[in-house]
């Protein structure tokens, strides 16, 4: 028992010396991880913060005037351009000089005071239907609210009803603060996987996997030995990413840190036998390379991270099951936003642990038996 | 533009900057040349000699910054692609598209140096012929064995008849049949295209077949002239020891070579041993006489090969570090480790093979094959390339199952058997197999560690086996930066490490100088001195000599099996005569593909050959 | 020696003779080289799976798979107060097809909902809504988890206007006088280049800028590097292959792939996907292929600079396929990020590319844009394929 611990101590070290020791890899193995993160962070944003805006204003009037003022009042939306006429509107859209027109008709004000409905053109450049149903939204919560003082100052009766809101883990609904937990987790996979992959893949090519093949070591202390490092390695880039993620961005955590450190392990160690098994199957480093990123494309697409799991149709939410960062997402999310306790994310950890039995021991069985 | 000569070098030099390290190697240093059109010229030396990188500057490869280079009368610097445009080139490594098939390859070159459709057929036909790649013109290239892949690499670059061809290294690797009919080749295209040839060579007995030999030695030209001038450098000194005793051949070697002051070289041949004195008065030195015992001596005709050793040997002693300290470092094994196995009384079966089959689909790698090896034999597989000498060998430690039949090594199948058995094997495969990223002393902990070493025991075995492989100051050195010969020296050290029972070695010395070759055998036997069971495979005939006893395989397979003077036999010589292992391969071989035509087959000149 | 003519001096027929003769040694080796790039392409299946089915996966992702469009977003409603004027004030929520409602009757079972993220927001009436409301002071409260911020903060807007809306009417009503004389303003939104408001609209354009920067720029990298890795080109280049053949003959196969690739992207996108294509179907292909070269040329760029294939695909990974997912607009609006990340992005080709299809599917022939967007990638395309031509030289040092 001994000597096996030993030989697999031995194995990492090793391994750990391969990675490690050449400077071009360390930065290969840090630099895109920390310039990754700040890029995620700034630029991941599906927050409406700059809404350039035009307008056709027929009515010339004071309440359009003062619709317009509490738009500029948001900080959010900014006027580009008054338009002459209705040409105009395809212009400032077509160009992409403007993300919204608001057009009021010439008798806006009149249906104001004649008690009737003042209709209010919203034309959106949906292009982005993202930042159109945002920039929708946000003109609809101004235009309400605008009714309402509306309401008052034309001696109507106190608005009956108020809305009070409150957003629980995220109370300025940054995009930041979901993107960036997130990136904890699939920044270490992208390259975990990679290496992992790389690992065997590399020494079936250069001929080194017969020489430890042919030492006492058994397939599964090759595979342990094999692992660690990456996971290692994963643990550390994560860390790096946590690092940026509360202090540059300043995302509170609201989690024990090591229930996070947890939670990862967990995640690391299946993602890590994803890797060998790609490893494993692979005949040289260029298929390692271009199975793994070809399995990592819907991997990350499908995690939760560029859209909800719940937006997406049943047959996909059932396959993402097979799918480590789905889950290591929506733990880090828990556990770093809502200060969760492991006990609370036990049904992120079952699926992948299994992931993990499964990919760990088919691995270690086919470093012997899959001849190239 | 002188027409007399196909390259013209003047006080060429080369330096590259090592990243590594930081420092400035100077690896070619005032080279003058002269090379006549339509000769054959060969370089040789040692690694590191600047062979490689002196072929490369020719072809346009490598920038010549200081000195002058002209080649066809065009200056490299100024015209790489004219002059790319009229040579061909092997490379030492010869990069094929291992996805490609055979005939794709070729053909590939072909178009490339525009070889007309027309002139193809008989080209193909002739190096199909040579190469014995015609059974397999439909196979990838990355499915060929590593000799296979050499010959491929050949036959690309001999598609078209070039002004000039270079040729790094081109039979490393390759079997003695097909470098006798790569020479023809090289041959007739000098005759009838009075083409220039220009090869680096570790054969000497090659380099004996050129017009002009240049002799390089750490970047410097130590020698250049006519094979027989150089050989003329050991003349009155090359002898040869006629044994009668039982003892085996190489333990006299062993002898004569461990007794550095008197012999500059000794070598097995022809159940004989053939030595070089140090001086010619040596020969009648007392302590000659005693280390010869009853053998009777005859005075021998130098051959290049003799001529080589004695060069090479003066060199170094007056560069200070001496060949006889590394020889005396390799036959340190014999005192270091204890003999393991001192009871020869019941001679212990290492290795069984009974009826071994490998298939790889319809294709028979290995067919039905049966030998046996004991405790302390130096047991060596023959055979022409693809013979399915590296399948067996990868069968026998157990990397790859086999499709039928009995194996046991050390008393169990590798394969199947516990993982601590394999502890009693050590492995050298035919690539250097080792990380080349980390440094020596990184790689030899690592498998130590791997082979359960640790703590004093480990620090005390890599002691040992770095002095013993003279791997010393180079601790801290990427391996895979290290020389040819060093990466083997290492790949062996590491094989060693953990006193295996039984050593597998491929090919280990294949593309090695001949300097490097004494070392390495004078290992070997002292080795297999101490006990342990050495298999080895080789395509240096004169080596099979080293060994005990030899099978040589062909096409899957086993066509003789015995001691070299048995395999001899079989060949249909007499017992009684100068045996010639090249011969005995080559007609063995031949009276399995052609029964009819035996011993017709083409015979190489392998120097002089002597009958007794 | 036949070449030895090439020495003597020439007259004007020979010029052109011999100029003929090396315009078919060209082709004969371009088409020697590119058939077995050819081969070998269609040999690999790792490398044919990149190029063809990985677009398939990604596109049937993105079709049906991605979705940023909230739609029946559960919401639990705690009704602590059950009176007719309660269920009328939350009735908006019902009749919105953005939200669909589930009644809990506790904050306590609220708030575990909302923990195992069964629901997406709670809407709390307190048992004091229909008094308070018909005092004028009526209040609900709606609570969104922000761990998923763009969802949650569509879902909060939804929410408040539809309530506040409903609210006025339910005033409106309880003062009698459905006119009390105030106007309202109403907002009537159209929605331009995106009648139905999808973001499988807006993804699926993007999309095909992935992936030809996929076989483009990745795929490409990896094989130039591999012949330097194993030792393929040393002979190759001791022949009279010239460098431009080479380049050339790496650059037609993948191209070809590439070409394949877009035109199963334009396929689904348009018959399965039914996005429009509103500008001209040529200048849509004529501004791939003028991407396609860029991407081509920076993936030869980094292969030979790098020589190395793991190198060359991180490196590629770093300045290509992640530019186009996180700068290029392609999912977060570049409107929208800090000033100097916004010029990063613009730095990267893939930017322009991604505006330019967009609105060429989306909007139109605009044409100013499109000359502009052009002209930058022609440039592009030059700068890229010519640095690849300099750095590939025949030479081993």
């Amino acid at each position: 028992m001994l000597n096996k611990i030993f030989r697999i101590l031995t194995l990492c070290r090793k391994e750990m010396l391969a990675i490690l020791k050449d400077p071009s890899s360390r930065i290969v193995l840090i630099m895109p991880v920390f310039l990754q993160s700040l890029l995620f962070g700034y630029a991941a944003t599906y927050d409406l913060t700059n809404a350039p805006y035009a307008v056709l204003d027929q009515s010339r009037s004071g309440a359009s005037v003062e619709l317009l003022s509490m738009l500029d009042g948001t900080g959010v939306f900014h006027r580009v351009a008054t338009l002459e006429n209705e040409q105009q509107i395809q212009d400032v859209i077509d160009n992409g000089e403007a993300l919204l027109v608001l057009q009021f008709g010439p008798d806006f004000e009149r249906n104001l005071y004649a008690g009737q409905a003042a209709p209010l053109q919203v034309i959106l450049d949906a292009r982005n239907s993202n930042s159109a149903g945002s920039a929708a939204a946000d003109v609809g919560a101004i235009v309400a609210s605008f009714n309402q003082q509306w309401r008052q100052s034309q001696g109507g009766s106190a608005p009956a009803l108020t809305i009070e809101t409150r957003a629980w883990y995220n109370p300025n609904l940054e995009t930041r603060w979901f993107i960036m937990p997130s990136m904890i987790a699939s920044l270490a996979f992208l390259q975990t996987v990679m290496l992992t992959a790389l690992s065997v893949a590399r020494e079936r090519e250069q001929g080194t996997f017969d020489q430890l093949l042919v030492t006492p070591m058994s397939p599964s202390e090759i595979m342990v030995g094999k692992a660690v490092p990456p996971i290692m390695i994963g643990l550390v880039q994560s860390t790096l990413v946590m690092l940026v993620t509360r202090f540059w961005f300043e995302v509170p955590m609201a989690g024990a840190l090591l229930t996070l450190y947890l939670g990862l392990l967990f995640f690391m160690v299946s993602s890590v036998g994803v890797g060998l098994v790609i490893s494993a199957l692979s005949a040289n480093m260029q298929q390692a390379m271009l199975y793994a990123f070809m399995l990592m494309m819907p991997l990350m697409l499908l995690s939760g991270l560029a859209t909800p799991v719940r937006n997406m149709p049943e047959p996909i939410q059932i396959l993402t099951y097979a799918n480590p960062l789905r889950f290591a997402i929506d733990l880090i999310q828990r556990v770093y936003l809502e200060g969760v306790s492991i006990f609370a994310v036990w049904h992120d950890l079952v699926p992948l642990t299994v992931i993990a039995l499964i990919t760990m021991p088919w691995a270690a069985w086919l470093f012997r038996h899959r001849l190239v | 533009m002188s027409d007399a000569h196909a390259v013209v070098g003047r006080h060429l030099h080369k330096r590259f900057l090592d990243k590594e390290s930081g420092r400035t190697i100077h690896a070619l240093k005032d080279i003058n040349l002269d090379i006549p059109a339509g000769s054959i010229t060969a370089f040789v030396g040692p690694d590191g000699a600047g062979k490689t990188t002196l072929i490369r500057m020719m072809a346009g490869l490598l920038r010549c910054e200081e000195g002058e280079l002209q080649v066809l009368g065009l200056d490299v610097a100024r015209h790489p692609q004219q002059i790319q445009d009229r040579i061909s080139y092997m490379p030492q490594r010869f990069g094929l598209y291992e996805d490609l098939s055979v005939q794709e390859n070729l053909d590939l070159y072909a178009d490339l140096h525009g070889v007309p459709p027309e002139a193809r057929g008989q080209r193909y036909q002739r190096l199909m012929e040579m190469t014995g790649l015609a059974r397999f013109t439909d196979r990838p290239a990355g499915k060929l064995s590593g000799g296979m892949k050499q010959k491929l690499g050949l036959a690309c670059t001999l598609v078209r008849s070039p002004e000039l061809l270079l040729l790094d290294e081109p039979t490393v690797g390759v079997d003695p049949l097909s470098r006798v009919e790569l020479w023809e080749i090289v041959e007739q295209l000098r005759r009838d295209e009075h083409l220039t040839v220009i090869i680096s060579t570790a054969y000497l007995d090659e380099a004996e077949r050129c017009s002009r030999v240049y002799v390089m030695h750490e970047g410097e030209i130590l020698a250049e002239g006519a094979p027989e001038a150089l050989s003329a450098h050991a003349r009155d000194r090359c002898f040869m020891a006629v044994t009668h005793s039982a003892e085996p051949a190489r333990a006299l070697q062993a002898r004569l070579l461990d007794a550095c002051e008197l012999v500059v070289d000794a070598v097995p041949q022809g159940g004989h041993v053939r030595f070089i004195v140090a001086n010619p008065d040596s020969q009648h030195d007392p302590r000659l006489r005693s280390l010869l015992g009853d053998a009777e001596v005859q005075a021998m005709t130098p051959r290049l090969e003799d001529g080589f050793m004695v060069l090479m040997r003066r060199r170094l002693q007056h560069m200070g570090h001496s060949h006889e300290a590394s020889l005396a470092a390799a036959a340190m094994s014999a005192e270091e480790s204890t003999p393991q196995a001192s009871a020869d009384a019941t001679r212990e079966v290492m290795i069984e093979v009974r009826d071994l089959v490998r298939r790889f689909g319809d294709f028979v790698a290995v067919n039905s094959t049966s030998f046996a090896v004991q405790r302390g034999e130096i047991f060596g597989l023959l055979g022409p390339n693809g013979a399915g000498k590296t399948t067996t060998f990868r069968m026998l430690c157990g990397l790859l199952p086999a499709s039928s039949g009995f194996l046991q090594v050390a008393g169990v199948n590798l394969r199947t058997a516990r993982a601590d058995a394999r502890r009693r094997i050590g492995y050298v495969s035919q690539k250097f197999s080792l990380y080349g990223n980390l440094s020596v002393m990184e790689n030899l902990e690592f498998f130590g560690g791997a082979y359960g070493l640790r703590g004093k025991r480990l620090r005390r075995r890599i002691d040992t086996v770095m002095e013993q492989f003279e791997l010393g100051g180079l601790e801290r050195t990427p391996s895979g930066h290290l020389p040819g010969g060093f990466k083997q020296r290492l790949a062996m050290a590491v094989g060693l490490l953990h006193e295996p029972d039984i050593l597998f070695l491929d090919e280990p010395t294949s593309g090695t100088d001949p300097l490097a070759r004494r070392e390495f055998w004078r290992r070997i036997t002292a080795l297999a001195d101490t006990g342990v069971t050495i298999i080895i495979t080789t395509h240096f005939l004169d080596e099979a000599e080293y060994c005990d006893r030899i099978v040589i395989q062909d096409a899957g397979e086993l066509k003789a099996l015995g001691t070299p003077r048995e395999v001899w036999v079989q060949a249909g010589h007499r017992a009684d005569s100068f045996l010639n292992m090249e011969r005995a391969f080559i007609d063995i071989v031949n009276q399995g593909r052609h029964p009819k035509t035996a011993n017709t087959g083409a015979v190489i000149a392998t120097g002089e050959v002597l009958h007794a | 020696m036949p070449e030895a003519a090439a020495n003597a001096p020439m007259t004007e027929t020979d010029h052109g003779v011999a100029q003929r003769r090396t315009v078919g040694a060209f082709l004969r080796r371009l088409y020697a080289l590119t058939r077995k790039e050819v081969r070998q392409l269609l040999r690999d299946k790792s490398n044919l799976s990149i190029g063809l089915l990985l677009p398939v996966i990604l596109m049937l992702i993105f079709g049906y798979g991605l979705s940023l469009d909230v739609r029946n977003a559960p919401v639990a409603v705690v009704m602590e107060d059950a009176s007719p004027a309660a269920m009328d004030a939350i009735s908006a929520l019902q009749l919105s097809p953005y939200f669909s409602p589930v009644l809990v009757r506790s904050m306590h079972e609220a708030n575990d909902k909302m923990l195992s993220r069964e629901v997406d927001a709670v809407v709390r009436v307190p048992s004091d809504f229909s008094s308070a409301l018909a005092a004028g002071q009526g209040r609900l409260q709606v609570i969104v988890h922000g761990a998923e911020a763009s969802r949650a903060s569509i879902i909060l807007n939804y929410a408040t206007s539809a309530l506040l809306q409903q609210g006025v009417r339910l005033q409106d009503r309880s003062g009698g006088a459905s006119g009390d004389g105030i106007g309202q303003v109403q907002v009537d939104s159209r929605l331009w280049f995106n009648a139905a408001n999808t973001s499988t609209w807006y993804l699926v354009p993007g999309l095909i800028v992935l992936i030809m920067t996929l076989t483009g720029a990745f795929l490409t990298a990896l094989v130039m590097a591999r012949e330097w890795e194993r030792g393929t080109f040393e002979a190759l280049f001791v022949s009279p292959v010239k460098p431009v053949e080479i380049l050339l003959a790496k650059i037609i196969p993948y191209f070809g792939v590439g070409i394949i690739g877009l035109t199963m992207c334009l396929t689904t996108a348009r018959f399965l996907f039914g996005v429009p294509m509103e500008g001209s179907l040529l200048l849509l292909l004529f501004a791939s292929v003028l991407y396609l070269f860029v991407a081509l040329g920076i993936g030869l760029l980094i292969s030979s600079v790098t020589r190395n294939q793991f190198m060359a695909s991180q490196i590629s990974l770093l300045v290509s396929l992640l530019p186009v997912f996180m700068l290029s607009g392609f999912m977060f609006d570049l409107r929208n990020v800090p000033f100097v990340i916004n010029v990063i992005g613009h730095l990267f080709p893939a930017t322009h590319f991604m505006a330019l299809i967009k609105t060429l599917m989306l909007a139109g022939n605009i044409w100013p844009q499109i000359i502009l967007e052009c002209s930058i990638l022609t440039a592009y395309a030059v700068l890229f394929i010519g640095l690849a031509r300099l750095v590939t030289r025949k030479r081993l040092d």
